[in-house]
This record gives C-alpha cells, sequence and structure tokens, in this order.
C-alpha cells in the first residue's frame, strides 16, 4: 500500500460494495459457496436503494414454456433486439429459484391469490429488511455507513481489496480481499427520485479505473413521473391518469408508457402539467392503496385525491437506475473483463435481458437478484482459487478523479461545482432525454471540462472524498452516456435522436464505452456477442 | 424531507441514526437524535418506517416545508393522524398484519394515452 496506514485493516474473501438486493444475494452466495464476506453499504443495508423505499415488480414466470416464451418475447421490439434469448432464460430460471427461497427460507410474507403464494412483486422495506437478517444469517459482516472510495490493485493488475471511508467514525477503512463485487446500483445523479441519492454510479468508476468497460450507457435517459415537488416516482400506476395542460385542456398523447416524452415537452414549453387517476375503477383503486400504500404517502399528506383532483406532475431523472447502462459483464459469472472483479444489479449493463429498454417494472428487479446470485458464487470461486497468500499481495490504490489529482490541489470544492455541471447539463429534458446532437455536443463539452477540473484539481480525504467520488462517478456516467448517445445515429430502444428517428439496421450492435481522461466508444465485438449467445 | 423528531415520543434507540440512508440524523446529547444534514434527506421514508415510537414525520416535499406549514406542527400532525401512518400503512408493529400480505395492485393492462377530447 502506498497511502497512510488506515485505523480498521479486514481482510475476507469476498467484498461486496452495495447493499441493495444486487449486494445481499451476492453475499449470500457467496457465503453460502463457503466464503467469508464482508458487506459494505454506503448508507444502510436493508434501506438503502430505491427497492428498499420504493418495493418492485418482479420478472416472476412459471416454468412453463409457452408463459416463458410470452416473457421473452415482451420487451424485445421495444428494446430494440439487444437483449439476449440465452441470458433472459438464465435470469428467469435463477429468479424463480430465488423468489421461492425468499418465501421458504427467509419467510417473506407473499399474499396469497387463488390458494398460491402471489410472487410477482415484493413490498420494497420487508423485502430488504428479511435480505439483511438472512445475509447476517449466513456470517456475513456488515459495515454500514461505510462507502467504499476505490479499489486495490495487485502487481498483476488483479482486483484484490478496497478502500473506504466510515462515515459515522470518520475513519478509514481498509480490506483485502480475493475478489470484489460491485453491487452499487445505477447512477441518478441526486435527483431526489424515489431512494436514489445513494445511486451516484460510484462502482463504474472504480471499475473504469481499474480498465473495465461499460455497456449500453446511451439507455440512461430514464425520467419517472412524480407529483410536482415530491420524491415517489412510482410510475405504473399512471397508467391509469388522463394528462392536461396549466389551462385545463388534454394534453394529447400524453401517457406514462409511450407517451412520456409529450409530458417533457409540455413541462419544457409551459412549465405545467396536471394529471388525474380518473381511469381506475373503484375496484382497481382500492387494489392499488393495497399493493403499493406508498404510492399514496405524498397525495394523503397533501390532502389531494388523485382519483378526482387534478394534481401537477413533474418527471425526475431516474438515469440508469431504470435506464439499462452500466458496466459491461464479460463471462456467465458476472465477472467483468478486470480479473478479481465481479459486477452485479444496476451496476452492471441490463441490456442482456432489456436491451435498449428500461428495466424498470420487472426486469431489473430478476437481474439484480439473479446477477448477484452469479456474482457472488463466482466472486467465491475467484478468492478459493487464489490460494495461499491471498491477503500478502503488494497492493495498490486505484483511485483518481477526487484523491490524488494530478495538477495543483485546489481542494475539495470542485465536488460541488462539478455537481452543479451535473445538473445543468444532464438532468434537463430538452439535453438529456429529447436528445439532439445540437444539444449534447455542447453539453458534453461542459462535462470535459469539469472532468478536467476535477481530475487535475480535486483531492480530498475522509468524509470530503465521498463527496469529492461522488461527483466524479456522476461526471464520468454523464460523458459515457453522451459519447454514446452521439456515436448511436439512429433510434433504437430508449436512445432516442430528434435528428435521427428511425432504426437503422446497421446499428443492430451494443455500444461498449470506456476510458475516463479519454473517451472511447465502439459497437461490441462480433466475437463478444457470439460468446454470451 | 424529514420535519419532525418528537422529543415526547422518542424513546431514543438510535434506529434512524442507523437506517437513514443518506445519513440526516446525529444522536443529540440527550439521545434523542437531531437532524443535521436536512439538505441531505431524499424523502424516502424508510426512518419513519422503522421507528419504533412513531416519532418521525416525513413531509412528501423534496425542498424544506416552510416555518408556517402545517407539516412542521406536531400538534397537526397527530390530530390528522399523520404522525406513524406509513407504519400502520405497511403493517409494521406489534400487533399488525404485515402489508405486504395484501400487497396485490390492479393488473396493469397498456397505458392510457390522453385524447385530444374527452368524452
Ligand atoms: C421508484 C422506483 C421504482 C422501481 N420499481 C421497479 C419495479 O417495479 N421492478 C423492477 O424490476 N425494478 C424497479 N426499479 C428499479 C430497481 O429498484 C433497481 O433496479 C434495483 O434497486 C437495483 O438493485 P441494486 O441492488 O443493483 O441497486 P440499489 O438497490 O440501488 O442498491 C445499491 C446499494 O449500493 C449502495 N452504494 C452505492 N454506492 C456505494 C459505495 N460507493 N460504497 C458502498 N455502497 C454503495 C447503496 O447505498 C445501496 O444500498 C425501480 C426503481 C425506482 C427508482
Ligand atoms: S427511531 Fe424513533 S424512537 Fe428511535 S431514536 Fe429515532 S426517533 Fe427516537
Ligand atoms: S426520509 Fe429517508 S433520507 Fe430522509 S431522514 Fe428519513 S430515512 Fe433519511
Amino acid at each position: 500500500m502506498t497511502s497512510e496506514p488506515v485505523p480498521l485493516d479486514l481482510t475476507a474473501d469476498v467484498v461486496v460494495a452495495g447493499g441493495g438486493p444486487a449486494g445481499t444475494w451476492a453475499a449470500l452466495a457467496a457465503a453460502e459457496a463457503g466464503a467469508d464476506v464482508l458487506l459494505l453499504d454506503k448508507g444502510y443495508c436493508g434501506t438503502s436503494g430505491p427497492t428498499a423505499s420504493g418495493g418492485t415488480g418482479v420478472w416472476y414466470v412459471d416454468p412453463e414454456p409457452a408463459a416463458r416464451e410470452k416473457a421473452m418475447a415482451s420487451r424485445e421490439g421495444l428494446g430494440g433486439y439487444l437483449a439476449d434469448r440465452r441470458w433472459m432464460a438464465r435470469v428467469l430460471d435463477q429468479t424463480y429459484e430465488n423468489m421461492n427461497r425468499l418465501a421458504t427460507e427467509a419467510r417473506y410474507p407473499f399474499p396469497v391469490v387463488d390458494g398460491e403464494l402471489y410472487k410477482r412483486g415484493v413490498q420494497g422495506p420487508e423485502y430488504m429488511r428479511r435480505m439483511r437478517s438472512w445475509v447476517k444469517r449466513a456470517g456475513v459482516r456488515i459495515l454500514d455507513h461505510s462507502p467504499v472510495l476505490e479499489l486495490l490493485v495487485d502487481n498483476a493488475g488483479t482486483v484484490a481489496g478496497v478502500r473506504g471511508h466510515r462515515r459515522q467514525h470518520d475513519t478509514g477503512y481498509r480490506v483485502r480481499a480475493g475478489a470484489v463485487v460491485l453491487a452499487t446500483g445505477g447512477c441518478a445523479f441526486l435527483s431526489k427520485a424515489l431512494g436514489c441519492d445513494v445511486d451516484t454510479g460510484d462502482g463504474a468508476l472504480y471499475a473504469a479505473e481499474v480498465g473495465a468497460e461499460m455497456s449500453g450507457m446511451e439507455f440512461s435517459n430514464a425520467y419517472g413521473i412524480a407529483p410536482t415537488f415530491t420524491s415517489v416516482t412510482k410510475t405504473a400506476y399512471y397508467g391509469f391518469a388522463t394528462f392536461f395542460r396549466g389551462d385545463g385542456t388534454p394534453l394529447e398523447g400524453a401517457g406514462s408508457q409511450g407517451g412520456r416524452s409529450v409530458i417533457a415537452r409540455e413541462l419544457l414549453r409551459a412549465g405545467t402539467v396536471l394529471c388525474t387517476l380518473d381511469q381506475a375503477t373503484p375496484e382497481q383503486r382500492q387494489q392499488m392503496r393495497l399493493g403499493q400504500p406508498n404510492f399514496f404517502l405524498t397525495f394523503d399528506r397533501l390532502g389531494i385525491d388523485p382519483f378526482t383532483d387534478r394534481f401537477p406532475v413533474t418527471l425526475l431523472l431516474e438515469g440508469t437506475v431504470r435506464g439499462t447502462g452500466g458496466i459491461r459483464i464479460a463471462a456467465d459469472d458476472c465477472a467483468t473483463s478486470v480479473p478479481g472483479l465481479f459486477a452485479a444489479g444496476d451496476a452492471a449493463t441490463r441490456e442482456l435481458i432489456c436491451g435498449g429498454f428500461t428495466g424498470g417494472g420487472s426486469h431489473n428487479s430478476a437481474w439484480a437478484m439473479s446477477s448477484g446470485t452469479w456474482a457472488g458464487r463466482g466472486a467465491a470461486q475467484f478468492a478459493s482459487g487464489l490460494g495461499a497468500g491471498t491477503h500478502r499481495r503488494r497492493l495498490t490504490a486505484a483511485g483518481g478523479a477526487g484523491l490524488r489529482p494530478t495538477g495543483t490541489p485546489r481542494g475539495a470544492g470542485w465536488g460541488e461545482e462539478a455537481i452543479l455541471v451535473v445538473r445543468e447539463q444532464v438532468h434537463p429534458y430538452d439535453k438529456n432525454y429529447l436528445r439532439h446532437g445540437d444539444r449534447l455536443r455542447p453539453a458534453l463539452a461542459e462535462l470535459d471540462a469539469a472532468w478536467s477540473a476535477l481530475r487535475t484539481g480535486s483531492g480530498a480525504a475522509g468524509a470530503a472524498a465521498v463527496r469529492t467520488r461522488q461527483a466524479a462517478a456522476m461526471v464520468a456516467h454523464a460523458r459515457w452516456m453522451y459519447h454514446s448517445a452521439l456515436a448511436r445515429t439512429e433510434s433504437r430502444g430508449m436512445a432516442r435522436r430528434q435528428e435521427f428517428p428511425g432504426l437503422d439496421p446497421a446499428q443492430h450492435h451494443r455500444l461498449t464505452v470506456g476510458g475516463l481522461d479519454e473517451i472511447w466508444v465502439r459497437p461490441e465485438a462480433r466475437e463478444t456477442v457470439a460468446v454470451a449467445s | 424531507m424529514i420535519e419532525i423528531v418528537s422529543g415526547s415520543r422518542c424513546v431514543t434507540c438510535d434506529v434512524c441514526v442507523a437506517v437513514c440512508p443518506t445519513n440526516v440524523f446525529d444522536r443529540g446529547p440527550d439521545g434523542v437524535p437531531v437532524i443535521a444534514r436536512q439538505g441531505d434527506c431524499q424523502t424516502c421514508f424508510m426512518c419513519e418506517a422503522h421507528c419504533p415510537a412513531d416519532a418521525l414525520f416525513v413531509a412528501p416535499l423534496t425542498h424544506p416545508a416552510p416555518a408556517d406549514s402545517p407539516f412542521v406542527d406536531e400538534t397537526h400532525l397527530v390530530t390528522g393522524g399523520l404522525l406513524g401512518s406509513y407504519r400502520k400503512e405497511i403493517g409494521w408493529g406489534r400487533g399488525r398484519k404485515p402489508g405486504a400480505r395484501l400487497a396485490v395492485g390492479p393488473e396493469l393492462g397498456a397505458a392510457r394515452i390522453t385524447p385530444a377530447a374527452l368524452s
């Protein structure tokens, strides 16, 4: 190690960074494979991340051929035919198994419908508190409020540990590990979408710093509907909505699915869109309350009857949380292209099962638990293959921007400035949602400048480093997103370009993107696609 | 955002300090948590869900409630049954049936697209 001694020095076979669904399933699988597992969460494993606060529908489909076929076919077109049937089938199998275990081993209280347990969704707080106790029972050690700040690598470039900060103790920590699973969630750019402010894309930054690649970063412009000035971006029930302009006339073409850009355009034009959930029958209204009580929290507290009142709505950026881009997966066990490093959940690309369409609503949750299981198992196997001497390797810290400036250090201030740049260049609908090259290019130039300021001048330690690293991760994401968006000169999946409205058969491939100071984009090699199909 | 920690209800268990994902609370000198970093609150309602004493209130706003807002008036919240209401909805707390047991929403078909004129 090159840096100063740290107060807390730990070892583990497998480190899992992030304790949402992907991280907890990874920790569980690694522990069950015999590994000594340490789970580190920036927040609190059990409440942190959008699943805990929001709850999720789950892609749980009976293993009956016709049902499976229908499930696999359902989003293929929407996703621009970039998904992979073999991966879909694997995820459906693994999800089926995991959800059944959730009932029997974690005793999750599933509802009973027609005499059978109904497993097509989970209530967030209940699911994640049970995952926490389950992983603890399996022997996993958990450190909460302990964001990972960077990866450690050995001489060969193999990932061999992490360094981080315990924010409630204001001390650093270091872990030597046989393998690391990144399950740090997606990147929602501090938009205050439900439960998403912990998701600043840290894992992808750390992965890129050791040479891992991203995929599908153009599919990163998911925006969720929420009542104005609130956080509850639960969008599904807006399928029952009628939308209006501020003057009360119907907003033609607006809809929660297949009409969301109409809402964005009207918000840009006039600043106001109203809505009422008038299409729900009295019976459906009752079911909605039981199905998702937190959907109604805002309404009840604001004194709004969403079924009869017209209330203003907004769109909050959910980035890659409900988009599908993330760290590229290089093998069936969710290994990345860097030895010793695995990725799961929203930190990884979900194109394998969603293509270029949102993974929200059911696919993401299934991916989180499946990829988590495989990554945990893969990491345990990798660690056990290292043999004696694992924890005696000479380690180097891999972190750059926000930690170790390449130029004259100018303190942590750049972090806050970079966050402002992200707000101005990434949140606005006319830049990131309704994309056009003429607006993407100048936005990218601003982000490039923010990156270079961070990289050359920002150096922080301790609590301040948590913020500069978040800023660096968000700026890196934004740049991967816009580079990929510019490279895709067509409209496929959710990556739409106003000046290229059609699908271009010549661009029927995934885009791999990588690099930090210099960013490159290239079509995923045909061979790689072939291996994965 | 988090607005209220009720000193009279709080049993100083530190649960909210532990579970808040964005580390908004600090333990106060008397054991009652203080809202130390309200600006970091992501309005996720998780502290409310976990508080065993129904002592917390999260206003459904992503900005601080104004000083004259009913959301900062504990008496108003108690009378309106809002303190502890999320916990009640999800069926957490002694003697309650877990809300997860009942959580079956309506079947969701294709989303409605708003027509040009309403009939
Ligand atoms: C409102 C909403 C509703 C949704 N509904 C659905 C749905 O119905 N169906 C569906 O399939 N999907 C849905 N999604 C998407 C789904 O919530 C995510 O795909 C899922 O949470 C991903 O799980 P994860 O474990 O990868 O990440 P997360 O749940 O985001 O967890 C990431 C964890 O990593 C931690 N972390 C972050 N950075 C660090 C760091 N540097 N060090 C250590 N820990 C870190 C965080 O604190 C967090 O605990 C929804 C999303 C939103 C926002
Ligand atoms: S969780 Fe509730 S009772 Fe416990 S310390 Fe916080 S406010 Fe007090
Ligand atoms: S609402 Fe969420 S972020 Fe805010 S204080 Fe409570 S737990 Fe923390």
